[in-house]
């Protein structure tokens, strides 16, 4: 459980990173908190030859609240969203999220971007980002391109990110007058991945739900309004995510999840519309 | 900055339990490994490996952290804190240490260092936490011996204690 040899690059700037990520291609991992990357590593299952570390890149390290969205860089922590004073206000939905994030001990050393990047089905904030309809910002040394959340996640940690590419930043779409927000998911002990997690936005006239932990991404599909409809969609929705048995859980108890998780998030948001 | 190669060791320098350290270290050496073997302070145990067990939590910076998915490299500059810094005298124990003695909060012993480390972190950012708090800061790790109650005693007795209300009743 050692990981293998690499090289390590502590960048001091985003120009330096990028450089590095162009010139060594598929064989380069960016090191963010390494929460997710050094588990890879210490189980080889990944094998890069150089790591490069953008924790001291200042330009990385910003939290703003601009455009409608708030803009997370990549070397922001997720213990420092966590313990922003107002994110309850400006976005429930990333705070109810993020205290479902690993454990307190993970929270302080992994960074948002970085698990965006990671792209586990079960983890939250990818869950919390597609249901929002965030967007993740890319950057590489010949170009920046912004990518939706919906489109970005390809599958099981795959994402649409090109070797030479990093996350700068992630938004999430600040709380909307009008509009409730709730998240809850079942595991087996807090703090293990999920085995289906649920996020629900509802406005006067639709609700969204968002799904992780049973398609090999999170997957978000409009709903109807809590009524004699909502039953049928979700069962819909439910046999739609393809869910497979594993060490977990059978797919037969994923989707009655979804079912009854995702009508009581969606019956949950309803009633924090204000 | 300059790269570090793979095949090599590097000088690694931080401060330990308010004392500067420097030792050498390949890349890819993980800082549970630098503090055993390099520095040669055992207090820090290595469980699993993969960052779910927490016996290897020391303060990074002041947070609690897993040694285990940290490389010794990434704390260059930092102040770390590991068991070996709780006591405040070689003679006397933390109030922390105190309660988990009183009230059994260890067996083996292997998880202890790790949760200290998470307990001690907590009751001092928040002095009033709750039975909620506690239990979530010890979601983070595994006890195979205690069944967590008698933890959970000596967490809430060394918060009243720490708070300044009433002392630790001898193997209560």
């Amino acid at each position: 459980m050692k990981p293998p040899p690499f090289d390590y690059l502590r960048a001091d700037t985003l120009d330096e990173a990028l450089d590095a990520l162009a010139a060594a291609g598929p064989d380069a991992r960016v090191l963010a908190g390494g929460q997710s990357l050094l588990p890879m590593l210490n189980m080889r299952l990944v094998r890069p030859t150089i790591l490069v570390d953008v924790m001291r890149i200042g330009a990385l390290r910003t939290v703003e609240a601009r455009g409608g969205a708030l803009e997370v860089g990549a070397a922001v922590r997720q213990v420092e969203l966590e313990r922003r004073a107002d994110l309850d206000q400006t976005q429930p939905l990333l705070a109810a999220a993020l205290r479902w994030v690993g454990h307190a001990q993970t929270r302080n050393r992994g960074t948002v971007c970085g698990s965006i990047a990671h792209a586990d089905p079960s983890a939250e904030l990818p869950l919390a980002l597609v249901a929002l309809g965030g967007e993740i910002r890319l950057r590489s040394r010949r170009k920046r391109r912004v990518v939706a959340a919906e489109t970005f996640f390809a599958g099981s940690m795959a994402t649409e990110r090109r070797d030479d590419e990093m996350i700068e930043s992630v938004t999430f779409p600040l709380r909307k007058p009008g509009t409730g927000y709730a998240f809850r998911e079942i595991g087996r002990r807090h703090g293990d991945f999920a085995i289906v997690a649920c996020a629900a936005l509802v406005d006067a006239t639709s609700a969204r739900l968002a799904i992780g932990g049973v398609a090999d991404r999170p997957v978000a599909r409009a709903l109807p309004l809590p009524g004699p409809d909502l039953d049928e969609a979700l069962d819909g929705f439910a046999w739609s995510l393809e869910a497979r048995d594993d060490i977990h859980a059978t797919a037969r108890y994923r989707r009655d999840l979804v079912r009854r998780l995702g009508r009581q998030v969606i019956e949950e948001a309803a009633r924090c519309r204000g | 900055m300059p790269r570090l190669g793979a095949d090599r060791r590097h000088e690694v320098r931080f401060t330990l339990n308010g004392r500067p350290v420097e030792g050498e270290a390949e890349p890819r050496m993980l800082l549970t490994d630098f503090l055993r073997h390099v520095l040669g302070r055992t207090g820090t145990h290595v469980g699993c490996e993969h960052g779910v067990c927490g016996a290897c939590t020391v303060q990074i910076d002041g947070a609690p952290a897993r040694a285990c998915l940290t490389l010794a490299v990434q704390v260059e500059g930092a102040e770390i804190r590991t068991v070996e810094g709780l006591a405040p005298a070689p003679d006397r124990l933390s109030v922390l240490q105190e309660s988990f003695r009183a009230h059994h909060g260890l067996q083996c012993g292997f998880c202890t260092p790790g949760i200290l480390m998470s307990l001690d972190e907590l009751l001092s950012r928040r002095p009033d936490a709750s039975e909620d708090d506690i239990r979530h800061q010890l979601s983070g790790h595994l006890c195979r011996c205690t069944g967590y109650a008698p933890i959970m005693k000596a967490a809430l007795d060394a918060a009243r204690r720490l708070r300044g209300e009433g002392e630790t009743a001898a193997d209560a």
